[in-house]
């Protein structure tokens, strides 16, 4: 369970957001919204670990993440705006590098298998930096095919994916809620899924 | 820290990738040893032929050079994975940070330290030092550049995405690479007038030690600063 209490965000000279609580139970999937600027990426680095809040705190299981530290980091999975893909590395050796980062190592075959499903059949081996931005994204959502952790936090995931590519996304998501997991998700979309109840948190600007 | 076979699996990836990331960039390493040549070599082509004060300058100036050179890459060493978030990356895994850090300096020294290490002998025989001096070279060098990496990596994750970094980890760095020059230049040195190299020697492979061990930590800690 994860549970946010009364998190406040100061950026600069400016407050984003203050006074904001939220729990999540597994199977539950959580939508953040709001406008440009609004403090959704900073939110969701500071539920990953990456920003202190500055004012608050984020609890895992009753406990305050920070002092978690590395056993936090077995839990999550963090997809960022900056999706952490190498240009110069082809889509297999990215999601076999990634995986081994999360401490997972996949067979040859197995991580084919997987950028095939993302719709990336027949360019496994080409340098990333030839494919569009889309096909970038998809290479960086392989990912959550490998990892096996219970909360993901996916930031402007669905951005640049066409219909798709977003209907995969969502149905990985239903599978990992179906199995307990829990997702934060930043999006403009709209978002309909058939697994996991939905909540939504507007951040004003 | 129990090296686990994930964090084994790990580690071996992050060598792999860097050294694949390495070849398929592999302009920047053939730069960084190229200015290793041309500084070096444009001394013996500026004083002349004269063996006595070659042979007295070489260690010195094998070694600056050295230190110059491994500085060329150390701006390389974190920013393309702070740019394109892989570093936000390293910093979620349940992977210990200090492994990460030693997996990735261990590929940047095998790119940029190594090969000055085996070219410096070829450059040395232009300084008229004898053979037994030529392997002493090598063999300080060996002991030397890894501390030079690990140092530098301090340096690189302090001033990672800073403006004007390049200079900056140049001030921050250099004052640190006194003890390796010293001894490294000190060990070539003895071998040249014929005294054992072996005190110089050890004391470089301490250096090592204590780098080894601490620069990595420090290094991590820079990282976390850097990505706050």
């Amino acid at each position: 369970m994860l549970q946010a209490e009364n998190l406040e965000c100061v950026r600069g000279d400016r407050r984003l957001f203050s006074n904001l609580n939220f729990v999540l139970r597994p199977g539950e999937f959580l939508q953040l919204t709001g406008p440009n600027g609004s403090g959704k990426t900073s939110l969701l680095r500071m539920i990953c670990g990456l920003l202190a809040p500055s004012r608050g705190e984020i609890r895992w299981e009753g406990a305050n993440i920070h002092s978690l530290r590395e056993e936090y980091s077995t839990v999550i999975s963090y997809l960022g705006h900056r999706t952490a893909i190498k240009d110069e590395l082809s889509g297999l050796e990215n999601l076999r590098v990634s995986s081994a980062l999360d401490g997972t190592e996949i067979r040859d075959t197995a991580a084919r298998d997987i950028l095939r499903t993302m719709g990336l059949g027949g360019r496994e081996l080409l340098p990333v930096r030839l494919l569009s931005e889309g096909q970038k994204r998809r290479v960086a959502l392989a990912r959550l095919a490998v990892c096996n952790t219970r909360l993901w936090l996916l930031d402007e995931v669905l951005s640049s994916l066409d219909l798709t590519a977003v209907a995969l996304v969502l149905s990985l998501i239903e599978d990992h809620l179906g199995n307990g997991g829990m997702a934060v998700v930043s999006t403009h979309q709209e978002i309909n899924l058939s697994a996991g109840s939905f909540q939504r948190l507007e951040l004003a600007s | 820290m129990t090296a686990s076979p994930s964090t084994l699996t790990m580690f071996r990836w992050m060598v792999r990738r860097d050294l694949i990331l390495a070849w398929r960039r592999r302009a920047d390493v053939l730069s960084t040893v190229f200015f290793f040549v041309i500084v070096v070599s444009l001394f013996p082509l500026s004083i002349g032929p004269e063996t006595q004060l070659l042979r007295s300058i070489a260690p010195g100036v094998v070694w600056v050079a050295a230190l110059l050179a491994s500085m060329l890459s150390l701006g390389r060493l974190f920013a393309n994975d702070y740019q394109d978030g892989t570093l936000e990356q390293m910093l979620l895994t349940p992977q210990p940070l200090y492994l990460i850090v030693l997996a990735k300096v261990l590929a940047s020294w095998l790119v940029a330290g190594v090969p000055l290490a085996l070219i410096a002998p070829v450059l040395g025989v232009q300084f008229g030092l004898s053979q037994d001096t030529l392997l002493i070279l090598t063999v300080s060098l060996m002991l030397g550049t890894p501390v030079l990496s690990l140092i530098g990596s301090i340096g690189a994750a302090l001033t990672l995405g800073l403006r004007g970094g390049g200079v900056l980890i140049a001030i921050l760095v250099l004052p640190l690479y006194i003890p390796v020059l010293v001894f490294g230049a000190g060990a070539v040195d003895a071998s040249i007038i014929g005294v054992s190299p072996q005190a110089n020697l050890s004391l470089l492979g301490a250096v090592l030690a204590i780098a080894l061990v601490f620069s990595p930590w420090a290094t991590s800690a820079a990282l976390r600063i850097s990505l706050e």
